[in-house]
């Protein structure tokens, strides 16, 4: 009986093997392409700054000790030195205040616009107009009405994020294959029902698509926000080096936010992965 | 006669359909009067724009008739109803749904309890022979299963008339014989009354007690032929073949007439 079962799992086993194998293969080869270009790009600066002799611009290694100053300190010892955390938590919660803010009214609105005819033809016009503004643009409102300060910045993020929300929510739910309607009421679904079970889930892919570029514009735009003069900040740690002509700490930060904004993708993609695995087309 | 009547689940009295196409009007349905009597199984079959779609979503309540009206055991149908479900060619399922909360979407709308729920999901996932899927999303399933999803999902909605709107069209011919045989099972199981679009005069054939030709321009009943062939069906048959001539007939009868 042992046997018996033994000789049934043996041959699958082997090709789970095998498979589990070509996939350990495929994940190392997408590794190694991924960093390998990043790595031949520091080799070419490096060469460069070497090469030409100047001055204006650091190698990575200059790079790579003050980022371990602002990480741990210890080199320098200045203003700069062992602050990271502190500068990327301000950021964090600067761009997180307007993303999210963006997001809470971006997405019931865009909801609401793409389903009630009167709601659209009332703010269409007034969308399309606003929209094309910079958001640099709006700076100096920004701080008459906020003052100097992080509102201002968490503002400018805000506007930033908003219109790609609303815009890709608003398609989404325009999208939505009429015969669903016809569907759900059929089987006795109406009103508030029918935006919570069938007008939020079937518009979530694009929502999720909004988000992502919502997303990378709050990053874009905390540099912006935190030129609006407030002391911490990766945004500020940039205009900060910029001021006192230390190019290695602008490269650090403007190295902090990229990461920062990387990991911070990734995580939205795992969720729209979970949320939306019913979904083919939208699985990365 | 009057109790003939009494028993008619469906009736349809002087029901047109203009539907605006540019600056004109489109004539889609001349007065329809049809009655069908409960448990019965209809085809309507009609080359394309002969308005058999249109009075199919009239009785469904997507559609509102531009005259006349159309009432379910003598009460006027005013919109969509958990009383008539519609099966649709190109499935319609909730692709963010399984299988399971595809079927039960119905039952989940009235605040059933929730054992109730799960029971008649676990009864008409078993109807349809989708135990193994139950927790599949529609994506991961071939056409035949949506489509059984969809009729099940009409059927645990308790609906007393079954909408078919092309329902077996966009499926290989295999998969769709095997559709029509489990359909008839289940029509004679809950005695469902069946109103059924085709454009096949065989599909037509096999399937009904009663095939309506409708004709286009505007479109309108043309004939109603009674099909009184014992089932399971012989489609080799001499009485099914003479069937399938003479409908196929009439169709082709309107064809020549409009192009002409």
């Amino acid at each position: 009986m042992l046997s018996e079962g033994a000789q049934r799992t043996l041959p699958e086993t082997a090709t789970a093997d095998r498979r589990n194998h070509r996939q350990r293969l495929e994940t190392l080869r997408a590794f190694v392409l991924g960093a390998g270009f990043p790595i031949l790009l520091i080799l070419i600066w490096d060469r460069a700054v070497a090469i030409t002799g100047t001055r204006l611009i650091p190698s990575p290694y200059q790079v790579a000790v003050m980022m371990y100053d602002f990480t741990f300190g210890g080199v320098y010892d200045d203003a700069f030195s062992g602050t990271i955390l502190t500068h990327i938590f301000k950021s964090m919660q600067r761009v997180y205040g307007g993303f999210l803010l963006a997001a809470a009214i971006g997405i019931p609105l865009g909801l609401m616009i793409g389903r009630i005819k009167v709601l659209r033809q009332l703010l269409d016009p007034t969308i399309s107009l606003l929209r094309p503004i910079p958001v640099t643009a709006w700076l100096p409102l920004s701080m008459i009405f906020f003052g100097l300060g992080p509102n201002a910045a968490i503002f400018l993020v805000f506007l930033g994020a908003f219109y790609p929300i609303l815009l890709n929510t608003i398609f989404g739910v325009r999208s939505i294959d009429p015969r669903l309607f016809e569907a759900a009421s059929m089987l006795g679904c109406s009103g508030a029902g029918m935006f919570r079970q069938i007008v939020l889930p079937a518009s979530l892919p694009a929502i999720f698509s909004g988000l992502r570029i919502a997303h990378g514009f709050a990053w874009i735009l905390i540099v912006v926000g935190e030129m609006t003069g407030v002391p911490t900040g990766l945004g500020s740690v940039v205009m900060d080096g910029r001021t006192l002509s230390r190019t290695d700490l602008v490269i650090t930060g403007m190295i902090v936010i990229g990461a920062c904004g990387f990991v911070t993708d990734r995580i939205i993609v795992a969720i729209s992965n979970r949320l939306l695995s019913w979904s083919p087309q939208h699985r990365e | 006669m009057s109790e003939a009547a009494a028993q008619d689940i469906l009736t349809i009295r002087g029901v047109t359909k203009r539907f605006a196409v540019g600056d004109g009007e489109l004539e889609a349905l001349a007065p329809v009067d049809l009655s069908i009597p409960t448990g019965e199984f209809v085809c309507m079959i009609g080359a394309s724009g002969c308005g058999k779609s249109t009075l199919l979503r009239i009785v469904a309540g997507f559609e509102e008739p531009t005259t006349g009206n159309v009432a379910m055991y003598g009460k006027a149908i005013t919109g969509p109803g958990s009383d008539r479900g519609m099966v649709f060619q190109d499935y319609a399922l909730f692709p963010w749904m399984t299988v399971r909360e595809n079927i039960s979407f119905g039952p989940r709308q009235r605040q059933l309890p929730r054992e109730e729920i799960a029971k008649t999901a676990d009864e008409f996932v078993r109807m349809v022979g989708l135990e193994r899927f139950a927790d599949r999303y529609p994506n991961q399933l071939s056409g035949g299963m949506k489509q059984r999803v969809a009729i099940a999902r009409v059927l645990a909605n308790d609906a007393s008339i079954l909408l078919m709107d092309e329902p077996f069209g966009a499926l290989d011919a295999l998969t769709r014989e095997q559709l029509q045989n489990e359909l008839l099972q289940i029509w004679k199981r809950t005695g469902v009354t069946t109103i059924f679009v085709t454009h096949s005069v065989e599909e037509a054939v096999l399937l009904a007690d009663r095939v309506l030709v409708m004709s286009a321009g505007p479109g309108r009943i043309d004939s109603d032929f009674r099909i009184d062939l014992p089932r399971p069906r012989d489609v080799s048959s001499p009485e099914f073949n003479a069937l399938r001539r003479d409908i196929a007939r009439r169709l082709t009868s309107h064809l020549t007439l409009a192009r002409a």
